[in-house]
């Protein structure tokens, strides 16, 4: 394991032992919910907007692996003062850089759970486009 | 059968037989992984490899229908097969014995061709808390197309069968099938398949056990059993994917409609009708997966030769060593039996670590587990938890994999607890 990693992981251990920007906001604009029947992660994301569709504040609640709430965690520090048109293109690789570490393919769901509940949060409100894996009801993802 | 260095002694040599599983050479991370998944799939052994090398090398045509020599080999070599899967399985006939691609197919095919013509409103479908989903969903899917109930038997908190609610359940419609697995694939608990099948045919319902994952590691006995239908796969066996096999009895087998159509499955066609051949030639359609077929008979003479009470005993003593250890550790709980009434399966949690986490962190350390709901959500859900980490065992696994796995959970706590 390279000193790299090892490195990565430290921070990876630290938002999924304090993650940022934990609980729901009340009240909030935009709410969404996703489980990834793989493992059982569920992630609840809430969003408030301020002037102009910028994401003001994000608040997330779940339970899941370290690598879900931690990727979750990240990515609403990433989000905030970004507009939710630019967020719902944002390429999943931005988020998947923040957590450093390479992933199996089975983590990378586990990963980019918090991601595809917030497109989904903002699609609901602001009609923003939606993931294409999320279009249907047969995906990995379930929503409810 | 060519150079077995198992012999059929009541001890086992694990680390003997390991030296005929290639995969053990690998190294991860200069460590031999220690692989603790054989619940799900079994490594192989050369002599498997090397039989169906063997066959497409030297014996490879398409079966049934040539004239020619190599046809007939391939033929030869495909039904000698089925016979070793009817004596491993004690089945009276080798006509009773259907090749599938896995254990999945064949409940597919008993609920598919069975269910959709004897199953109806005011019957019922018994399936257990245990069952994995291939013997779980196919049922519950057929019940709704045919009107009929869907029902389980519960279990404890040991995950051991409540048989005491089979009153209750008799009285709510006709019983018509009765659906469980021999050994759970999550908590390695060892059902009371003949008592269920008893109570099955006093109800007037068919035995469909799912012996998956007992097969690798005991003798199952199709007519012991009681059973009607038994569906196995060879993956599990030490055999290669995309084969399994389905027991099930002549008569219901010579009754029921076809589950999938098309070549060697027919007697003859016309544009008028076309009629079926027989059993078990029936539901095989297309061409088989017989070069398969070869290395499945061979992986079953491998654990035969290595003896099935031999491997239960060694799996036990695995078992024995492995809870243990974990009755030593506080922030570990198993679920399920007690190791005398388990096989070589133990499931658990790490208190406070998701099991995504626990297996992550254990690969690091070469340590092979599954972490998930083992394809058995209902069972979740009455355990409580979204998931668990399993270790699994077989022939070749050994001791010192059980330390390496109880010492690569202490770091598991140590860096996320």
């Amino acid at each position: 394991m390279s000193e790299f990693e090892q490195l990565y992981r430290e921070v990876i251990l630290d938002h999924y032992k304090a993650p940022r920007n934990h609980g729901l906001l009340e009240p909030h604009d935009a709410i969404a919910e996703g489980q990834n029947p793989l493992c059982g992660d569920e992630v609840t994301v809430s969003v408030r907007f301020g002037e102009g569709d910028v994401i003001e504040d994000v608040g997330f609640e779940g339970r899941g692996c370290a690598i879900s709430v931690a990727a979750t965690s990240m990515l609403t520090d990433i989000v905030k003062g970004r507009t939710a048109e630019e967020i719902s293109v944002m390429p999943k690789d931005e988020l998947l850089e923040e957590i450093g570490i390479p992933l199996s393919p089975v983590r990378l769901k586990c990963a980019l759970l918090g991601l595809g509940v917030l497109k989904v949060a903002l699609h609901r409100t602001k009609g923003t486009p939606l993931p294409e894996e999320w279009g249907t009801s047969s995906g990995e993802i379930s929503l409810s | 059968m060519n150079h077995v260095s198992a012999t059929a002694t009541s001890v086992l040599d694990a680390h003997r037989l390991r030296a005929d599983f290639p995969v053990f050479e690998e190294l991860l991370d200069g460590k031999p992984v220690a692989y603790l998944d054989s619940a799900s799939s079994s490594q192989k052994p050369r002599q498997m490899l090397d039989r169906m090398r063997g066959f497409y090398e030297h014996e490879y045509a398409n079966v049934h229908r040539g004239v020619y020599r190599l046809s007939e080999r391939a033929t030869e070599a495909f039904e000698g097969a089925r016979r070793t899967v009817a004596t491993f399985l004690n089945a009276p006939s080798e006509k009773e014995v259907v090749f599938t691609r896995n254990a999945t197919e064949a409940l597919n095919l008993v609920a598919y061709a069975w269910g959709l013509d004897n199953l109806g409103p005011g019957d019922l479908v018994v399936i257990t808390e245990l069952e994995h989903h291939a013997n779980f969903v196919p049922w519950q899917y057929i019940a709704s197309r045919t009107g009929a109930s869907f029902r389980h038997i519960p279990i404890d908190d040991q995950g051991e069968l409540q048989l005491d609610a089979l009153d209750g359940l008799a009285r709510e419609g006709n019983v018509k099938v009765v659906a469980n697995n021999l050994v759970s694939n999550t908590l390695g608990t060892i059902n009371p398949v003949e008592q269920l099948a008893e109570w099955a045919h006093a109800e007037g319902a068919i035995m469909v056990v799912d012996a998956a994952q007992a097969a690798p590691h005991r003798a199952v006995d199709v007519q012991a059993l009681g059973a009607d239908f038994v569906a196995i796969t060879g993956h599990k066996i030490c055999g290669p994917t995309g084969i399994g096999a389905l027991w099930g009895r002549r008569e219901l087998l010579d009754e029921m409609s076809p589950f999938n159509l098309g070549g060697e499955m027919i007697r003859s066609v016309g544009l008028e009708k076309t009629t079926f051949n027989e059993v078990p030639h029936k539901f095989e359609a297309g061409t088989p997966a017989f070069a398969e077929a070869t290395g499945f008979a061979a992986a079953i003479d491998y654990v035969t030769t290595a003896g099935l009470e031999a491997i239960e005993r060694h799996e036990h003593a695995l078992v024995e060593q492995t809870m243990a250890a974990f009755d030593e550790i506080p922030w570990i709980r198993v679920f399920g039996p007690p190791a005398s009434r388990r096989a070589g399966i133990v499931s658990f949690d790490v208190e406070g670590i998701h099991p995504h986490d626990v297996a992550q962190i254990l690969d690091w350390e070469g340590i092979a587990v599954r972490a998930g709901h083992h394809c058995t959500q209902p069972l979740m859900t009455r355990l409580g938890v979204a998931a668990t980490t399993r270790a699994s065992f077989y022939l070749y696994s050994l001791p010192e994999e059980v330390d390496r796995l109880v010492a690569g959970l202490h770091k598991v706590k140590a860096s996320l607890g």
